[in-house]
């Protein structure tokens, strides 16, 4: 397994050379980097030749680096996150993409090329808040009708910013702003020692 | 004078759920219809959103595993497999074979749960009512096998990283003598709960090929249950990868397509199985694949039965670190007693880096992606579940049916909103 990861790293190396910002390998897995310039003819290769042949899209999802700078490229916030799956080679490959601008998030739509990424892209628009250029239908999904903000946001608060009850003098259901305490037992540590293994 | 009005017939929007018992939980779909035939489906989801991701970037990683049972609630520890399998690859953690072996066997199980359940609910929604009934008797079987082995009946938070909680009980739990019961009823319903619980999982493994042929006298060869299915749905196979289908939904189409054969994970590649395909990619291919995997999934159960009653061996990675130290060793050890409480209260911390790992969930392609910080809890859990491209697809799949046809294509999509609306 990991001599074809190695020869999968080569070849998508030796192909796109100067055309993505980075590649890794990382327990068995591939992470290739894009640039916003030029990704969707990438993207199209990583498709169409078939050395590549990525032919499913697995899963996209958006990510928000703002409390995890270090790890995103050139310490931008948002970042695009594609599995690929390619049935014929039998591999997978990561793909990064990151937005240039951290207050209005953009990103070429990749429905073009795979047609599920509708649905992801909703959902990361909703989530996130990232915009995808050229989308048919770029709509909420996940969310109630008429919500406001990102919730996966890293500055969303866990508890919400709004409720909802029954208000029985004007008969119908108000939203308020949350009335209670976010709660947390265990804080968030982060510890070197310990996590060798040996 | 009369003046008379001719009708122009146009498109008309109908909802269709959220509380419609064939919309499989809480979908809203909004239809376009022309007369009884569907033009357009914009499916309205997020009812059962219930953030599940943002939840566990604020809990530790052992404290997120109930919650994967709750994702796809027909298929609990399927999803709790993943979640634990990439964490396992970001530790680099070994699992004992006994625990891949009682993994797998579970798995199993599970897929014959969430089978039996689609069965039962897609027969109901085209008209077949007895075969819902069928179902449920051989699902409290194997509820049964969940309750005895984590003691919850479906939520069962039973794989842990770095094995499973705890080995197989050796006595199946019975069932007790009560004023409405006589002893002699008691007896019959403990016929085969005498022994351990591989004793009645083998009981069951006997047993069920008998019952499979059972729904498929009532369904296989019905003249309803073929006009209801034979050519409804059809996904050409090319269109179902570009769509990102995965599971039973692809396989119908006809690409042989299995994790478990594929990209084997726990000890799959040890297991003798086989991979059933459809032709067609309709809703009636989609029933034989899922019908043939059960038997697969019977199979392997077997096997696995057969390996677990000669191997014993430990459940769990004795990396006490990640799994905690075993009851005995606390009373002795103080440093088994600090592993314990740190455990416990903090949890355990995960490298810098990321991961994806997948399995073959019975509804396709269960996978989750973490990225960690560093910290005792992850950075951005993303699930990947397998009914959310299927959903997406069914605008495609309904076109140009009729609207009783788009019941029979939400049941063979097995939708399950646990998963889909996260």
């Amino acid at each position: 397994m990991s001599q074809s990861i190695k020869k999968q790293t080569q070849s998508l190396k030796s192909f796109f050379k100067k055309k993505m910002l980075s590649i890794d390998e990382d327990k068995g897995e591939i992470t290739i980097t894009f640039d916003q310039k030029n990704i969707i003819e990438s993207l199209r290769f990583l498709r169409d030749r078939p050395e590549f042949d990525f032919k499913q899209l697995i899963d996209l999802c958006g990510v928000d680096y703002q409390e995890y700078k270090i790890a995103a490229q050139d310490e931008k916030r948002f970042c695009v996150v594609c599995h690929l799956l390619s049935l014929s080679n039998n591999q997978r490959l990561r793909v990064k993409v990151f937005a240039d601008d951290d207050e209005f998030p953009i990103f070429p739509t990749m429905t073009e090329v795979w047609p599920n990424a509708d649905w992801y892209e909703r959902e990361a628009f909703d989530l996130f808040g990232l915009m995808f250029v050229d989308h048919p239908d770029l709509r909420r999904l996940l969310t109630d009708y008429g919500f406001v903000g990102h919730p996966f946001r890293k500055d969303f608060p866990m508890i919400g910013k709004v409720e909802v009850r029954y208000d029985p003098t004007l008969k119908r259901v108000i939203y308020e702003p949350v009335s209670i305490d976010e709660r947390n037992n265990v804080p968030r540590l982060i510890r070197d020692e310990g996590t060798h293994r040996g | 004078m009369k003046v008379l009005i001719v009708a122009e017939i146009k498109n008309y929007t109908m909802n269709f759920g959220p509380q419609h018992p064939a919309a499989h939980g809480v979908l809203r779909l909004v239809l376009e219809m022309d007369g009884e035939v569907i033009q357009r489906v914009d499916p309205h989801i997020g009812l059962l959103h219930r953030a599940t991701e943002k939840l566990a970037e604020n809990r530790t990683y052992l404290q997120s595993v109930p919650y994967m049972d709750r994702l796809d609630y027909v298929s609990m520890m399927m999803n709790e497999h993943a979640y634990v399998m990439t964490i396992e690859n970001l530790l680099q953690l070994k699992v004992p074979i006994r625990a891949q072996y009682i993994r797998v066997l579970f798995d199993e199980i599970t897929r014959i749960l969430n089978h039996l359940l689609w069965l039962g609910a897609h027969a109901l929604d085209v008209g077949a009512m007895t075969v819902f009934l069928y179902a449920f008797r051989e699902r409290e079987d194997l509820f049964d096998c969940y309750e005895a082995v984590s003691g919850a009946r479906m939520h069962a938070a039973y794989y842990r990283p770095g094995g499973v909680y705890r080995d197989l009980p050796s006595k199946m739990p019975q069932f007790q003598p009560s004023k409405k019961q006589s002893t002699s009823e008691i007896n019959k319903l403990n016929k085969n709960r005498t022994g351990s619980l591989l004793d009645f999982i083998e009981d069951f493994s006997k047993r069920f090929p008998t019952y499979v042929d059972e729904y498929e006298t009532l369904l296989t060869d019905n003249r309803i249950w073929k006009q209801r299915t034979v050519g409804i749905g059809v996904v050409d196979p090319d269109r179902a990868v570009a769509l990102g289908m995965t599971g039973p939904m692809l396989r119908g189409s006809g690409v042989e397509w299995d994790l478990r054969k594929k990209q084997p994970y726990e000890t799959y590649s040890d297991l003798d199985f086989k991979i059933p395909i459809g032709k067609e990619g309709d809703c009636y291919d989609r029933y034989l694949v899922r019908m043939e995997e059960m038997r697969e999934s019977n199979k392997i159960i077997k096997q696995c039965i057969d390996w677990l009653r000669v191997n014993p061996g430990p459940v769990i990675s004795n990396d006490n670190k990640v799994s905690p130290p075993s009851r005995s060793e606390m009373k002795e050890d103080m440093e088994s007693m600090i592993h314990h409480f740190k455990l416990f209260t903090e949890g355990f911390h995960i490298p810098k880096g990321e991961a994806y790992a997948a399995v073959e969930h019975p509804k396709g392609e269960f996978g989750t992606y973490i990225i960690s910080d560093g910290a005792n809890k992850p950075y951005r859990l993303k699930i990947r579940a397998p009914g959310f491209p299927h959903l997406a697809a069914i605008n495609e799949m309904t076109k140009g049916h009729m609207l009783s046809d788009l019941v029979a294509i939400i049941g063979t999509q097995d939708i399950v909103f646990g998963e889909i609306d996260r």
